[in-house]
């Protein structure tokens, strides 16, 4: 930090904006520009007269991000069973609660757990997700992309509280993934197929390191070669992975010589084992004692190195200025912000946010009609088929009827007819009778004779 | 029980030499197939088995050619003789599986390789010619399961559940110099586990005979107590306790590829070549192929059924596949001509 001021020149005021602007990263964009044109225009070296003591000026800074505490967030991607828990286990020197995941899930899904970890005064908040059930599957075509919603939730979550008009970022718990370790199988041949597709997914995304997992398997000239195909499959495919930073002069060189050994193979392990007369995180074979610590044995202690004690802040700064901030970008390009209008004239936000409401709410408007349409018209076709029903019903009861009238007339009819023959019978019944009664004394009559 | 000590010597007790020398004299065969995914020593662990090298130019494949990469079936043929008996060799490689992103049903080209050796032995079988016959079957087929996760995987349990009924299935543990002693216990007893959760059949070692003696018995139990077999194969020589071995050397020490207490390799090898490299073999053709010919003349007596009612009463057959052996054919015309005067009895 110190040679920066000594450049920029101007008196203290002038640097004191540029200076809690970095220190609190806040996302005033327009301030930014407006102060590397400061820089450009003139840079006055002053010398100082005596001793001012701004140099205590990074005591302050780190004192006050040791109180407020550092957040860390590590994602393991990597199969089943490849070592990730035992890895991290190892590396954080501390039991951390898990249980052995099976290999018969559907699918990918990611399981965060986070910890509270302290060393010497400092506080440390980790949170490590890991990959449960990744590789598992038959069809792996959609294993990346939990991944990908997972990372870019936090993305977007850590974006929805910069926009809040009343935020509080400082006090805010930042989710987003700082490193992720992709973890390759040691096969000694190359990368699998689903490696390769997934980290060219993450790329944009997240720092990655690959590391060459359960590394006790492979011999060194095997390493050798098997480090040398992953990273020119690496390259020749354009996957991104992290690169150890070398502008700072003071750990340029041990980063630049450990770039050259990417990716780690680790070995991890959490049981004790006497060597010597010491007891050393090791793994016992019958042919001989694998040592954690050993730089001869594997690279673990260069992966410690590296993630924690040297460029874990890095990695949290890379994580903010590159990775969210591309993802920002497309985010609100896709709403329809732009930076310049077509005329070249700076829009501000507000303004394009208040366009895009009364857009928004017009779309709405809209929307409510066309609804309120499609109910009216249902409505209505519903009427008429009720309408339709009814007819028909009306017109089968007047068939009926006349139908039963029909039937009335014509039982009549029959009635009728039959009352007359009946009259008939009986009136020849009568006659029949009479004759019958005039017809005996006849009989007499002639029998007499 | 015949007394033969006190009769004369008659002779046949000669017989097991006379086996001995006629088999010398024709040599054996064996097909041996190899499956699992790109880099967990398959090869390797052949040229170990076998001492020699059986895949000098090889061309791996890239990541990104692996993204769809269909599998492949590969046959490498080698003649190996050892003191006069003459082995013909049969390796079949499946490279590809496994490797691709989607791998569903990737398994099938196996089955359809096996089902076609089967096929062309049916053919064979049911010929006029059958002084050469070709046994191109696969006798034995070790699939290798990763050491890096906690048991079976579905890709696994899926592959063995297809192949089960059509060869003998040996799990192997592959790349076991990653596992403690402890590790590799869990692991096999997991793995033993799961083979029974899922109802896989792997091929059984067949018990040994009471009348063997002890440690005999103690040897087949020890052998079947330590399956699926861990494994490591090498194909280097290198010098560990004074002598020269295959093995691989590491920065902690020598593992030797043929000392029981570091890996079962030398069990697999007793077991596939020395003692049960027959009764692989035999069961392939007393047992997986015999199936396949069941199923396969059944398919056809149906099809022929459901045929013959449309056709004329002593029209000649013409099966759609293989010719089936002489006395189906006579029994599948004695049906036909029964149906058909069953068929005349109704009408009357």
């Amino acid at each position: 930090m110190a040679h920066w001021y000594c450049v920029l020149g101007g008196s203290l005021k002038e640097i004191e904006p540029h200076f809690h602007e970095l220190a609190r990263h806040s996302s005033d964009r327009k301030h930014q520009s407006a102060a590397t044109s400061a820089k450009n225009e003139e840079k006055r070296n002053l010398s100082l007269g005596g001793h001012v003591g701004f140099d205590s000026l990074p005591e302050q800074l780190v004192s006050k991000s040791v109180t407020q505490g550092f957040c860390f967030n590590i994602l393991c991607v990597g199969e089943t069973g490849i070592g990730k828990s035992t890895l991290m286990n190892t590396l954080f020197n501390t039991m951390f609660e898990n249980e052995e995941a099976s290999h018969y899930q559907n699918g990918v899904y990611l399981r965060p757990r986070t910890y509270d970890l302290q060393e010497s005064s400092v506080r440390l908040k980790l949170t490590i997700v890991d990959t449960v059930g990744f590789g598992d599957q038959i069809n792996k075509e959609d294993s990346y992309k939990p991944i990908v919603d997972y990372i870019d939730t936090q993305f977007e979550n850590y974006l929805q509280e910069e926009l809040k008009i009343k935020r509080s970022l400082f006090n805010y718990h930042d989710t987003r993934i700082h490193i992720c370790l992709y973890f390759i199988a040691p096969t000694g041949h190359s990368l699998k197929s689903l490696d390769l597709v997934t980290m060219k997914k993450l790329d944009s995304k997240v720092n990655i390191i690959p590391i060459i997992a359960k590394a006790d398997t492979i011999s060194k000239s095997e390493l050798h070669k098997f480090k040398i195909k992953i990273m020119s499959e690496l390259v020749s495919n354009g996957v991104q992975i992290y690169q150890f930073p070398t502008d700072d002069e003071t750990v340029s060189e041990i980063n630049a010589s450990m770039n050259a050994h990417l990716p780690f193979a680790v070995v991890g392990s959490l049981e004790e084992v006497k060597v010597g007369n010491k007891a050393v995180r090791a793994r016992q074979y019958p042919w001989g004692v694998v040592q954690v610590e050993n730089e001869s044995h594997c690279d673990f202690v260069k992966l410690r190195e590296m993630l924690i004690r040297v460029n874990m802040e890095d990695l949290r700064e890379q994580t903010h200025a590159r990775h969210y901030e591309l993802y920002r970008r497309c985010k609100l390009e896709e709403m329809g912000f732009k930076d310049t209008d077509p005329d070249s004239e700076p829009f501000s936000l507000q303004e394009t946010y208040e366009a895009k409401r009364k857009e928004f709410l017009g779309d709405l408007q809209r929307k409510e009609e066309e609804m309120r349409q499609m109910f009216v018209n249902k409505v209505k076709e519903t009427e008429a088929e009720l309408k339709e029903k009814e007819r028909e019903l009306h017109e089968k009861f007047e068939q009926l009827k006349r139908m039963h009238q029909e039937e009335k007339r014509k039982v009549e009819e029959k009635r009728r007819d039959l009352e007359e023959e009946m009259n008939a019978f009986n009136r020849k019944k009568v006659a029949a009778e009479t004759l019958s009664l005039s017809q005996p004394v006849k009989k007499d009559k002639d029998k007499k004779k | 029980i015949s007394q033969t000590s006190e009769k004369e010597y008659v002779g046949f007790a000669t017989l097991p030499n006379q086996v001995h020398r006629k088999s010398v004299k024709k040599g054996f065969d064996f097909t041996l197939m190899v499956a699992g995914e790109s880099g967990l020593g398959k090869s390797t662990l052949v040229n170990s088995l076998f001492l020699t090298d059986l895949h000098k130019d090889r061309k791996l494949l890239n990541a990104e050619e692996r993204i769809r990469q269909t599998v492949e079936i590969t046959k490498h043929t080698v003649d190996i003789e050892e003191k006069g008996v003459k082995l013909k060799l049969t390796i079949v490689d499946t490279p590809g599986f496994g490797d691709a992103v989607n791998n569903t049903e990737c398994w099938r080209p196996i089955t359809q390789y096996i089902d076609q050796q089967f096929e062309q032995y049916f053919r064979d079988e049911s010929g006029l010619n059958r002084k050469n016959i070709q046994d191109n079957r696969v006798h034995c087929c070790l699939y290798f399961i990763p050491p890096f996760g906690h048991g079976l995987r579905p890709v696994d349990i899926e592959f063995m559940k297809a192949l089960q009924d059509k060869v003998n299935v040996v799990p192997l543990i592959a790349k076991a110099d990653c596992l403690t002693p402890l590790e590799i216990k869990k692991l096999k007893e997991r793995l033993r586990e799961e083979i029974d959760k899922y109802g896989i059949k792997i091929y059984q070692f067949p018990d040994c005979d009471s009348d063997e003696d002890e440690e005999f018995k103690q040897q087949d139990k020890d052998l079947k107590e330590s399956t699926p077999f861990a494994v490591i194969g090498s194909n280097t020589v290198v010098e560990a306790r004074g002598q020269r071995v295959r093995g691989r050397l590491y920065p902690w020490g020598i593992v030797e590829v043929e000392n029981p207490s570091h890996c079962d390799f030398v069990k697999l090898r007793t077991m596939l070549i020395r003692t049960h490299m027959h009764d692989l073999k035999d069961i392939t053709s007393d047992c997986h192929y015999e199936n396949y010919r069941a199923q396969c003349i059944q398919n056809m007596t149906r099809c022929v059924e459901m045929m013959s009612v449309f056709h004329s009463p002593l029209a000649p057959l013409s099966p759609p596949c293989v010719y089936p052996a002489p006395l189906q054919l006579r029994r599948m015309q004695q049906m036909l001509q029964k149906m058909q005067q069953q068929m005349h009895e109704q009408e009357l």
